[in-house]
């Protein structure tokens, strides 16, 4: 929709252009969704995407997601066979609620940045213990994990002016074995509940996004039982998510059966 | 930016999205759907990459090549995809189509062999997506005849060619080729100031500001109302409706009321200065549950209006219904059956994908001229008259092609604020309600609360049926008596008993306004009674669907209508029963098809629905069809057209009746200046009415042709139709579904609708709107809810209202049976609103026959069902 309050925008190209953020500003990466809402406070947009950050690089470390990297060249990346975890990329990415057009501009940072409960970027991202580079308006940087930026529905560690530059997703969790579970009230409709499980050498870690209010990471040593596994979902404090994508009860019981479900998907040979 | 192979000169704003540019610079066929990125109607390619215009930014694209659905195919050709889309008709009212047709050429071999997924951004509200995928797979489904033999054929739409290539002008299209129907001179832009709160007396209301910004050249307000009460609602008869509407009121009943309007320069320029518009509120009480509404002392909506046609204003009832045939108490208290039960129907929208809107001015003439997106131009066009206290004929009211309806547009949402600013200002004046006002701001489905008493005797004939309604109409009345006097029709009417007994309520509430809904309240009602009627024969131990052919009303015997409407409704044909026994049929052959995976259930249900052919009180179409100068036949009609396919009827109707062929017939329509009266397309009467009044002109002229000297001057005839008598059509609906108990979906594994729809004109047309009378009732029986919170809509965008995608919707079987309506143009009968009001039982009844478990308040939600389901087990002391 026409942003009615922007007047102007501005394209910086160098981090020395990023200077001079104030109120009113808002980051621009694919657009997809700042247009799709009002944004009575917003004056200025300020274009990412001529940055020139890399997409996706593949380092002996892992893969480093460029902020401004689509969905759609995510998925269409080439990574290493032995990548086992790199199947997630593909489940996440089909979980977006929009299309494939709006894959087409949409960003993984913007994605992760937006802190939706069911953002599948932030599922993928926290699962695969990403962590994120961000940059501050001074000219500073500091790294943080996708779990921790990601407080709240709508809600980042983000303080003003400060922007997501890339996520680091570690060698050791893409190589890692996965299992993936999702519900939502209708077949392609936006998630109601995403559970993720890996394992491997570090152990196993088991994901909740879309049916909590922000990520919940469960980390064991082993595989734990089902009854330990649940057993430390109580004790994480986890509450569930309300809104018209899914009542509360029905998250919390189909989040159960699916952490079930994805630790016996770990378990079995 | 280079558009369809043309650089463009002109900027795009800072915060414009590249749609509107796009829009701007002619390329219309681009449309504005939800404005979110959601329904796909305003897909382009940029740089050969397909995306949502919507929420692209377009300064983006300012060095891009961009192509519109205007550029797909060289000048005078169709691309592919375009012809395929023409050969199986993949479309109806083709708001959506441009878009689709953008999507589908842009997919990949995997992503066509993924259709559901690849498609889930685009939505169509009107088709049920059958006749999308037969285009996607190049199925043809159009047909040919020859002169005289259009009638039962599948012609093709004569705007196909217009739709698939963008050519088609909606409202907000302006033909660049007829000035007559364009505005003169610049267009102002209006948007609306609208109360966050649900009730409110306005103190004054301050627009200095808001007047000295840029481009601002007027606000409205209270004070610039006329001082007339009316309503909304369109009807042939006005005075249907309570009369408690003022154009701009002092009185806010509902969060979303407009309350001022800004008109500027442009839509930015108007938006911005809304904010600088100063409303002193006085806060007031309001009332949210239609039940507490008419309790003593609670807050009232609209006491003083104690002339307004209002039922009883001191209890917030705009209307009520209390009838009976003989003795429904003692009937059941003597019973051998008796089942009784609540059951809800909720709140939804109609979503056609063009918003409402209009564009008024003040012609070189001196007339008023509308051009708006209506279901009735004439009716608005006398409502205008009485508004603004115009003569009729100073007022003109047309009609492009409408983005979709389902009664959503026979009521007058837009087009009297136009006007007032168009009379104000002497500019021409567009708005365009934005998707979010769609919810906040138009008007829904009636909620309604329904308890059904049911009683039977031994051998399971009822006895007694008894309902109590109470419908939630909201802040005002607009089809209140209308949908509470229709709800209690023909649901009852459609079951054999000696004792009914109504008693209904249809109540103010501080919330957004319901009106007019395809199913017109029946859906509601017969969500009720179907779903008491399938719960009382398994309390029986019938099968329920015999139980329900001992009990429904047989061939030839009149029907009885409770609500002494004038009893002008002919007796059933045989095509009750012909569709009850098809979908039993059709069921039965499907109960070999099992569960997905062991653990889910199956079951099966039907749901049964009767629809009268025609609103009671008279419903008035006409048409002429004349030789035209250039050859072939001019046939000009009122109605206009919405997706419906009548456009298409009224040629074949015309050409059969001429003895011509569909390609000598050029049709006119919806323009209040070319006929003398037309009561509109609702009420399932595009055929059955409209299309009688063509084909009664049709055949006056061929015999006039017959008999006329050959080298004489053009001839002309005329043709009417006052909706009376009427008569009475069927729809059966039958699904098996499978439930997952693990997490609450309902899938369909089988469903089938057998309609008694008389002589099929076109019937590739009415299976198409079978089927999207199947997917839209399926969307509001599993998904779709708009919800009000202390009388505020949350519900804002498709984002968080599910409209089904093609993922959602199942293949239907649609079977027309064996049927000829005497009554009907070449013995056709309606068949827009039927389809939608079997489907929520049928479902709720195959839900309980595969859970045991009966759901009696929609939507049936995977977490609503895997909850009730859970309800049910901790009752049956069962471990969960």
């Amino acid at each position: 929709m026409d942003l009615h309050t922007v007047t102007s925008v501005v394209t910086p190209r160098h981090r020395d252009d990023l200077a001079g953020w104030q109120p009113g500003d808002a980051y621009l990466a694919g657009g997809s969704w700042l247009f799709s809402e009002p944004q009575h406070d917003t004056r200025r947009l300020v274009d990412l995407t001529m940055m020139g950050w890399p997409a996706l690089e593949i380092t002996p470390e892992g893969l480093l997601i460029g902020a401004t990297c689509t969905l759609a060249a995510l998925m269409a990346a080439e990574l290493p066979a032995h990548w086992a975890g790199a199947v997630l990329i593909r489940q996440c990415g089909e979980a977006l609620l929009g299309s494939f057009k709006v894959a087409n501009v949409a960003t993984v940072g913007g994605n992760v940045c937006l802190a939706l409960p069911a953002g599948p970027m932030t599922s993928l991202t926290a699962a695969l213990d990403g962590v994120c580079t961000l940059w501050s308006a001074d000219g500073s940087q500091r790294v943080l994990a996708v779990v921790d930026l990601v407080t709240a529905p709508g809600r980042t560690a983000l303080r003003p002016g400060e922007l997501l530059r890339s996520v680091q997703l570690p060698l050791a969790a893409l190589t890692d074995r996965t299992a993936f579970r999702r519900h939502s009230l209708s077949t392609m409709g936006r998630s109601g509940v995403v559970v993720i499980g890996r394992a491997g050498a570090a152990g196993a870690v088991f994901t909740v996004t879309a049916s909590t209010p922000r990520p919940v990471q469960l980390r064991f040593p082993d595989l734990p039982s089902t009854t330990d596994l649940l057993a430390a979902l109580d004790a994480s404090g986890v509450t569930w998510f309300d809104d018209v994508h899914g009542l509360p009860l029905w998250r919390r019981d189909l989040t159960r059966a699916a952490l079930a479900d994805v630790r016996n998907e770990l378990a079995a040979p | 930016m280079i558009i369809n192979g043309r650089a463009v000169s002109a900027e795009p704003l800072p915060g414009q999205c590249l749609r509107t540019f796009v829009r701007e610079q002619g390329c219309t066929g681009v449309k504005k759907g939800c404005d979110t990125g959601d329904c796909g109607a305003c897909t382009v390619h940029v740089d050969g990459v397909a995306v949502h215009s919507c929420i692209y930014p377009a300064v983006r694209a300012a060095d891009a090549e961009v192509v519109t659905i205007e550029g797909l195919a060289a000048p005078g050709q169709l691309h592919p995809v375009q012809a395929n889309f023409v050969a199986a008709q993949g479309f109806q009212c083709g708001f959506c189509t441009a878009g689709m047709i953008m999507t589908v050429a842009a997919l990949d071999d995997a992503q066509r062999a993924d259709l559901p997924r690849a498609m889930k951004g685009n939505l169509c509200r009107c088709t049920g997506y059958r006749a999308v995928l037969d285009a996607v797979a190049g199925v043809r489904t159009v047909e040919e005849a020859d002169a005289g033999d259009a009638v039962g054929r599948s012609l093709a739409a004569p705007t196909g060619p217009d739709v698939v290539t963008g050519r088609a002008a909606f409202t907000f299209d302006l033909p660049l080729d007829d000035p007559m129907s364009a505005p003169p001179g610049p267009v102002l832009h209006l948007v609306a100031v609208r109360s966050p709160h649900p009730s409110a007396f306005i103190r004054s209301i301050d627009a200095t500001s808001a007047l000295a910004m840029p481009g601002v050249r007027a606000v409205l307000t209270y004070a610039d109302s006329p001082d007339h009460l009316y309503s909304t609602a369109r009807h042939e008869r006005p005075d249907d409706d309570p009369g408690d509407t003022r154009l701009l009121d002092r009185v806010v009943r509902h969060a979303g009321q407009r309350v001022a309007a800004v008109v500027a320069d442009s839509v930015l320029e108007a938006d911005l200065a809304c904010a600088a518009v100063v409303v002193d509120y006085e806060l007031r009480d309001a009332v949210f549950d239609p039940r507490a509404a008419m309790r003593p002392g609670a807050p009232l909506l609209h006491p003083e209006k104690t002339s307004a046609r209002i039922a009883d204003p001191q209890r917030n009832i705009a209307a009520q219904v209390h009838s009976h045939l003989g003795d429904v108490d003692t009937a059941l208290a003597a019973a051998a059956h008796v089942h009784r039960g609540r059951y809800d129907s909720h709140r939804v929208q109609h979503v056609h994908l063009e918003t409402h809107g209009s564009l008024a001015w003040v012609g070189d003439d001196g007339r008023l001229v509308v051009r708006t997106s209506s279901q009735t131009p004439f009716l608005t066009r006398d409502a205008l008259s009485r508004l603004f206290d115009l003569p009729r004929g100073e007022i003109r009211v047309l009609v492009a092609r409408v983005g979709g309806g389902f009664g959503g547009k026979q009521e007058m949402i837009t087009e009297d604020l136009a006007a007032l600013a168009a009379l104000k200002t002497g500019r021409p004046v567009q708005w365009e309600l934005t998707r979010e006002e769609q919810f906040t701001a138009t008007t829904t489905r009636h909620p309604m609360q329904v308890d059904v008493a049911l009683g039977a005797d031994a051998q399971g004939q009822l006895t007694g049926i008894s309902v109590q309604v109470v419908a939630d109409t909201g802040a005002y009345g607009n089809h209140s008596g209308g949908v509470l006097f229709h709800s209690v029709g023909e649901s009852l009417a459609v079951y054999r008993c000696p004792n009914k007994k109504v008693e209904g309520y249809s109540v103010y509430t501080n919330t957004v306004a319901a009106g007019a809904f395809r199913g017109y309240g029946l859906s509601q009602l017969v969500f009720a009674v179907d779903s008491a009627m399938d719960e009382l024969a398994r309390q029986i131990g019938l099968d329920p669907v015999g139980f329900r052919r001992a009990n429904l009303v047989r061939e030839g015997e009149r029907v009885t209508s409770i609500t002494h409407a004038p009893d002008d409704v002919a007796a059933p044909g045989p095509g009750l029963s012909a569709c009850v026994d098809a979908v039993e049929s059709a069921l039965a052959g499907a109960a070999e098809i099992g569960p997905p995976e062991p653990h889910w259930l199956v079951g099966s249900g039907i749901g049964v629905a009767m629809l009268d052919t025609t609103p009671p009180g008279g419903h008035v179409a006409n048409a002429t069809v004349a030789q035209s100068p250039v050859g072939g036949y001019d046939v000009t009609v009122g109605t206009a057209e919405f997706g419906n396919g009548t456009s298409t009827v009224h040629a074949q109707l015309a050409a059969t009746a001429l003895a011509t062929t569909v390609d000598q017939i050029t049709l006119v329509q919806s323009d209040t200046d070319d006929l003398e009266h037309d009561t509109g397309a609702y009420g399932s009467t595009g055929t059955m009415i409209a299309g009688a009044a063509t084909l009664q002109a049709a055949t006056t002229l061929r015999r006039m042709v017959d008999r006329a000297a050959p080298g004489g001057p053009l001839l002309r005839a005329h043709g009417r139709h006052s909706g009376t008598p009427r008569s009475v059509g069927f729809t059966v609906q039958g699904f098996r579904v499978a439930v997952d108990p693990t997490t609450g979906e309902v899938r369909v594994l089988y469903s089938v609708q057998a309609v008694d729809a008389g002589t099929v004109i076109n019937p590739m047309q009415c299976r198409g709107q079978v089927e999207g009378g199947v997917a839209q009732a399926l969307g509001a029986a599993l998904f779709e809810h708009v919800d009000i919170v202390e009388g505020v809509v949350t519900t804002r965008s498709l984002r968080s209202y599910r409209v089904p995608a093609m993922a959602d919707v199942p293949r239907t079987d649609v079977i027309f049976v064996d049927s000829h309506e005497p009554l009907g143009p070449m013995g056709a009968k309606p068949m827009s609103e039927g389809p939608f009001n079997p489907v929520a039982p049928a479902l709720a009844n195959a839900v309980r026959d595969a859970t045991g478990v009966r759901f009696s308040a929609l939507p049936l939600t995977r977490d609503r069902v895997y909850l009730g389901l859970q309800q049910a087990r901790a009752a049956r002391g069962e471990n969960v």
